[in-house]
This record gives C-alpha cells, sequence and structure tokens, in this order.
C-alpha cells in the first residue's frame, strides 16, 4: 500500500502536506500494455468506475515518452512483458525521472519475474485479469508530492 | 386451451371468423421475444456448464452497456485475432528442423493464458496450463498434441460464441434487450 506523505510543507511546522482525495472524474490514468484486448478491457473497466480520462500506450517506451512530452497520471497500470521497452525497464525510467504516480503491475506472472518487476520502483502488482476493488485503494489515496511509492528503491 | 377444443364466439357483425382464427394462431411479440431470452440464457449456461466459458465472461458482459453495445464482440474479435497470432508463432517454432525454441512456445503459451484468462476462455486457459508443462519438458511431440488442441478449442469456442451473438441479435431485433 502506498504509504500517507507526513513530512510538513517547507516553512510549516508539523503539518501534513497531504492534496485534498480527487473525485473518480477528474483522474488520469494511463493504461500500459501491448494487446489491444487488455487496453480494451482495462480502460472500460476505468470508465465503468466513473473514470474518464483514461489513456493507453502500447508499450514501456510510449509510456515514458508520453512523461517525456510532460503527461501526467495519477494512476499508471503497468503490463510487464512488451516488446521495445519491457514494463520492468519502464517503470525504472519513470522513477528515476521522477514521477511519483502510483504504478501498479498487472501481470500473470510470478516468482521471481513478479519479484523482480516489484523491485523495479512499483507500488503493488495484481494479477491479470485484474479487478477493480484490487486497484480502488490507488484510486482513493489522498495525492500528495511526498507520498512515496513502496517499492521505490531510490 | 388446445386448439381443437376452442369454439369461437358467434360472429354478431364483428372480425369474420377467418380473422378471428388469424388472431388466434398468432403467437404474441411478447412469446417470441421470451423464447429468444430463454433460448439464450440456456445457451450461455451451456457454455459455462461445458468449460467453455468461466465467469470472467461474465464480468466481461457487465461491461457492456448502451454506450459500448459492442464491446464484447469487440473484445472476443481481439481475442480471436491474437489467438491466431499466437497459434502461428508457435506452429512455426515448433516446426523448426533443428532446433525447437521452446522459449519463444512458452512466451506464446504465456501470453495464450493471459489473454484466455482476460476473456473468461476457461478451456484455452487451461490447455495452456498442459502445454506450459511439456514447454518446460521440451517435449516437442507433448507441445504438438497440445497445439493442435488449442487450435481446436479457439475454432470451437469462436463458432459457439457466434451461436451466442446471433441468438443475442434475434432478441434486439425483436425489439427487446439483452438481460445482463
Amino acid at each position: 500500500m502506498a504509504q500517507q506523505g507526513g513530512s510538513s510543507s517547507s516553512g510549516g511546522g508539523g503539518s501534513l502536506n497531504v492534496s485534498p482525495m480527487k473525485p473518480l472524474a477528474s483522474l488520469k490514468v494511463l493504461v500500459v500494455d501491448d494487446e489491444p484486448m487488455m487496453r480494451t478491457i482495462h480502460k472500460a473497466q476505468l470508465v465503468r468506475a466513473g473514470i474518464n480520462d483514461v489513456e493507453v500506450a502500447a508499450n514501456g517506451k510510449d509510456a515514458v515518452d508520453l512523461h517525456v512530452n510532460g503527461a501526467t497520471f495519477d494512476l499508471i497500470l503497468m503490463d510487464l512483458h512488451m516488446p521495445i521497452m519491457d514494463g520492468c525497464q519502464a517503470t525504472k525510467e519513470l522513477r528515476a525521472m521522477g514521477v511519483k504516480s502510483s504504478i501498479v503491475g498487472v501481470t500473470s506472472s510470478g516468482g521471481a519475474e513478479k519479484t523482480a518487476f516489484l523491485a523495479s520502483g512499483l507500488d503493488d502488482c495484481v494479477s491479470k485479469p485484474f479487478v477493480l476493488q484490487q486497484i480502488a485503494h490507488y484510486l482513493k489515496v489522498p495525492r500528495s508530492p511526498t507520498n512515496p511509492p513502496k517499492y521505490h528503491n531510490p | 386451451m388446445p386448439l381443437h377444443h376452442y369454439r369461437p364466439p358467434p360472429n354478431h357483425g364483428g372480425i369474420t371468423s377467418t380473422q378471428q382464427q388469424q388472431v388466434t394462431h398468432q403467437p404474441p411479440a411478447m412469446d417470441v421475444l421470451s423464447q429468444s431470452r430463454r433460448q439464450l440464457a440456456d445457451y450461455t449456461n451451456s457454455l459455462h456448464r461445458d468449460g467453455f466459458l468461466d465467469d470472467q465472461f461474465s464480468q466481461l458482459q457487465q461491461l457492456q452497456d448502451e454506450s459500448s453495445p459492442d464491446f464484447v464482440m469487440e473484445v472476443v474479435s481481439l481475442f480471436f485475432e491474437d489467438c491466431q497470432k499466437l497459434v502461428t508463432n508457435m506452429a512455426r517454432a515448433l516446426s523448426e528442423l533443428q532446433a525447437v525454441d521452446f522459449k519463444q512456445v512458452d512466451s506464446s503459451v504465456h501470453q495464450l493464458k493471459g489473454s484466455s484468462s482476460s476473456v473468461g476462455a476457461a478451456r484455452i486457459k487451461n490447455l495452456c496450463v498442459a502445454f506450459k508443462t511439456c514447454c518446460d519438458s521440451q517435449n516437442r511431440d507433448g507441445c504438438m498434441r497440445c497445439l493442435q488442441e488449442v487450435n481446436r478449442e479457439c475454432v470451437l469456442l469462436k463458432n459457439k460464441l457466434q451461436t451466442l451473438f446471433r441468438l443475442e441479435q434475434q432478441i434486439i431485433s425483436a425489439g427487446g434487450s439483452i438481460p445482463m
């Protein structure tokens, strides 16, 4: 689970620097998966949940490029096995860029592969196909610039 | 009431007996719709009972609504495109005369397992488990047999789903909506 930020804002004295919770309709989510079918399913699940701003990317490089060009997201759903750049590498690059969005891995892989994926900077990892309840937490956690991802190794 | 017991009421200057018979023999539109709905429900249940589909397919149906009326058909179509591509890749890898790249076959099997899980194609998903075992033990003949079964199941499921969609279309054409 992602941690809530507890540090004070600069010049402040002990108060929480936590942004208010964003309503679902204003959340921006990025779905990164090389399979058109999975992008269609994930997008439909999110739209059904009330999230209208869902962008998709077909591989890790496209996801990174979106961020290089200034896009920001509240939540990124990242597949592992993708051509050009896989989910592991994409997550490392996003974290190295300073991206603080929640990144949840979506994969049917297990064992060492999943462990490595988690260690790349994910907040969590869910199995494919995921049910919306598995990522509900990441749609409700208050947005905070001091909200560090759970598995990030700086 | 059975038709041979039926006595038409005396004609007091209203509709003719022929018209009366026509009215009596024509099934009400609602009965046709109910019958179609029952057919669809029975067919859907049989697909689940026989293991072709699991609950994940029902989850997909829940995502279909007025704003995306062809959602399930679209997803199923993408799934079979994916299947075709993966089966071709696996067939190519397994037909290599010198050495089979079992890692490549395994990768395709893994992808097919994920896709079939996501669409609720239970029998195909279960075949992938056995297929993976053959890949792990580098059993070429076993892999070939699994590939043939996967191919067969894909064709079978495609036909079954086409029938399902046709039954749904019958309901829509009769002015009804698909029960979810």
